[in-house]
């Protein structure tokens, strides 16, 4: 009896064993990889931009907050992180209003549909430096189209890939224009499908009262579209906070005319770490671009609670 | 207002879903339209609101054909079947929309709405989100919203359907108060006989996209012109006995009874049904009565019980007090009253 009892206890504290760690097995094969390839990494960039250092030798000297004060006191690291805020204060709303209104299009029932899904939807699955190549000449001030079609109403030539005299005013518009290019597909695609969630119900309710689809729109679909709108406007800043691709093709690999000029944040990180190999500073100024996004990440996501339903 | 339909048809492809439908609807009243899914009755609303367009005949509004014009000019007040109240607005908002499309000022509509509101017995929520209400709660409120804008016609999608038992008897005479305190002309569609029965002042009864019966609920129940009414109607479902009729008897069709039956329109050899209301079987004696059925089990009902009998090869169902006590196989001698026992041509299941 006491024995059978005691067998009894030891099943019991192996069933016990499985149900607490069984799990945990399972999960290890991800969470060794996570560990490796996600959070080492991570933790290790925080210890680098505290560290003084200019190779991957390992052979640091000193520690402290210089690479910081370095960062944030330098000329050109500075007007990365306005150039950055430039280009996502004016791609993300622009590309999010264009694509709502395109997505909408997109919605109705019209014939040939179907191509125009297929054409909108083309860039995201084109390489973004390939495209850019030949927005290169398009934009190009003597022979390209846009300044063609520009010509025709009138405007420009407007130099977008050049400077003159040692200011390259269009530069940034050049990449604006690419960027928002860039960013509409993927938005449409999800404000797409998010339109399509939308019961047909509400729409027809309006209509029995008389609305205008003016009115649908700003009334109805608007607002039952905004769980998406903020959904992509999330994604989108953080991407476009990273910008660095946007600015490649048009300058052969140089960040604008001058060469200096469209720094962004991610461009000067890359530049300092690969090209000066300055470990520390290209590590502090990661940090930097991750508050910036982590805190507009924040804003977005009280933004979001509040407009819930 | 008074609602004309003249020879209204509607064809979706080669389906015809609304068939050559002639009637009217007078001012004031609540009227039910009935009949199994599929039976067109949704397709005959959405014409009425004007939200589908009229394959053939007109449609009159008293004098007006609304034939052709669109919904939000017909003055018609629609409530879906799942409401569809607006997620983002509150319960004000929801109530004042139609006025807000009609960019009525913004005091003089919420002032409306809460007038609305207390009529419909929402005023307490006025602040909330749809989702926060109960599926009653959303169903006032979305009749609220239809009657808003004082529409001529307030039109209901199965406003019942989406409730559970108890809200919906308690719904479904809130429908009838609000309808009789607005008097507004009320058209409502659902497939379920005693909701239709128990708040209409007419009962419109379809098939198939065709026009069966209409009529007060009573008459319809009491006064079935064909076999498919009288099954439609009462629970429990009429009894259908088959047979034929020979020298002015109704014999069961396995010629183990036979009734008395006297009515002149039916033919010698002609194959009918009698359809016999439960209600209208009573007990009879060895001496005097109308058949002889063999007792099968019983269920209880509360008030009543509920017995299953046997009669040649077929069923009954009848009303039994529970002061008769049977067991299985014992006789029972049926005694039927005139009233609620009907004769159907077993074809055409046209009332003889």
């Amino acid at each position: 009896m006491e024995e059978k009892k005691k067998k009894k206890r030891r099943e019991d504290s192996g069933y016990i064993f499985n149900r607490k760690y069984e799990p945990l097995i399972y999960l290890l094969p991800f969470a060794i990889g996570l560990l490796i390839f996600t959070i080492y990494p991570i933790i290790n960039v925080v210890i680098m931009s505290f560290k003084n250092g200019y190779r991957l030798s390992g052979s640091y000297n000193g520690i402290g907050i210089e690479n910081y004060t370095y960062v944030l006191t330098n000329k050109y690291f500075l007007s990365a992180i306005k150039n950055t805020f430039i280009y996502v204060f004016t791609v993300v709303p622009i590309a999010t209003i264009l694509s709502i209104l395109i997505a909408n299009l997109l919605n109705q029932k019209i014939k040939g549909i179907s191509f125009f899904h297929t054409a909108y939807f083309l860039p995201m699955v084109t390489s973004a430096i390939a495209v850019g190549i030949s927005w290169r000449y398009m934009f190009n001030k003597k022979f390209g189209v846009i300044n063609w079609l520009l010509g025709l109403i009138g405007i420009g030539p407007i130099d977008f890939l050049g400077a003159t005299a040692g200011v390259a005013p269009y530069n940034m518009l050049t990449v604006i224009i690419f960027g928002i290019w860039n960013m509409m597909p993927f938005t449409i695609i999800l404000l797409l499908s998010g339109l399509q969630n939308i019961d047909p119900m509400y729409y027809t309710a309006a209509k029995v009262d008389g609305a205008s689809s003016s009115t649908i729109f700003r009334r109805i679909t608007v607002p039952l579209l905004a769980p998406t709108i903020f959904l992509t406007v999330v994604v989108n800043m953080i991407s476009a906070f990273k910008v660095y691709n946007d600015v490649i093709p048009f300058w052969a690999g140089k960040a604008g005319a001058l060469g200096t000029n469209l720094y962004t944040m991610v461009y000067w990180i890359k530049e300092t770490f690969y090209s000066k190999l300055r470990l520390g500073q290209a590590a502090a100024a990661s940090i930097v671009l991750f508050i910036i996004i982590l805190f507009f990440t924040m804003i977005q996501k009280y933004i979001q609670k509040k407009t819930d339903y | 207002m008074q609602v004309k339909i003249d020879h209204l048809t509607k064809k979706f492809d080669d389906v015809v879903a609304v068939s050559d439908f002639t009637m009217q609807f007078d001012d004031g009243k609540l009227v039910a339209l009935l009949g199994p899914s599929g039976c067109g009755k949704s397709t005959m609303l959405n014409m009425l609101s004007g939200i589908l367009p009229v394959s053939e005949g007109k449609i009159y509004f008293d004098e007006d054909d609304v034939t052709n014009m669109p919904p939000q000019d017909r003055g018609v007040g629609l409530v879906f079947q799942n409401y569809a109240l607006y997620p983002h607005m509150t319960v004000l908002e929801n109530i004042a929309f139609p006025l807000e499309i009609k960019k009525v000022d913004k005091k003089e509509r919420e002032e409306k709405a809460k007038e609305m509101a207390k009529l419909v017995h929402v005023d307490q929520l006025l602040d909330r989100k749809p989702k926060e209400l109960s599926g009653g709660q959303q169903q006032r409120v979305a009749i609220a919203r239809a009657l808003i804008k004082k529409p001529r016609l307030l039109l209901l999608d199965e406003p019942l359907s989406n409730l559970d038992a108890r809200l919906r008897l308690e719904m479904r005479e809130e429908i009838r108060r609000i309808q009789l305190e607005t008097g507004v002309t009320t058209i409502f569609v659902t497939h379920d006989q005693e909701e239709a029965m128990s708040i209409s002042d007419k009962i419109v009864l379809m098939k198939d996209g065709y026009l069966q019966q209409e009529d007060g609920p009573q008459e319809l129940y009491d006064d079935p012109a064909n076999l498919f009414v009288a099954n439609f109607l009462g629970n429990p479902p009429i009894n259908n006995l088959t047979g034929y009729i020979k020298d002015g008897y109704f014999v069961l069709e396995d010629d183990s009874g036979r009734i008395k039956v006297n009515n002149e329109n039916a033919k010698e050899n002609q194959q009918v049904v009698l359809g016999i209301r439960a209600e209208s079987a009573l007990i009879g004696t060895k001496e005097d009565h109308d058949l002889e059925a063999i007792f099968d089990q019983q269920y209880t009902m509360g008030k009543e019980e509920l017995a299953f009998l046997k009669i040649g090869n077929q069923q009954i169902r009848i009303y039994l007090s529970s002061d008769y006590k049977f067991q299985k196989g014992d006789i029972v001698y049926l005694k039927f009253r005139s009233k609620g026992v009907y004769l159907f041509d077993k074809e055409s299941g046209v009332r003889i």
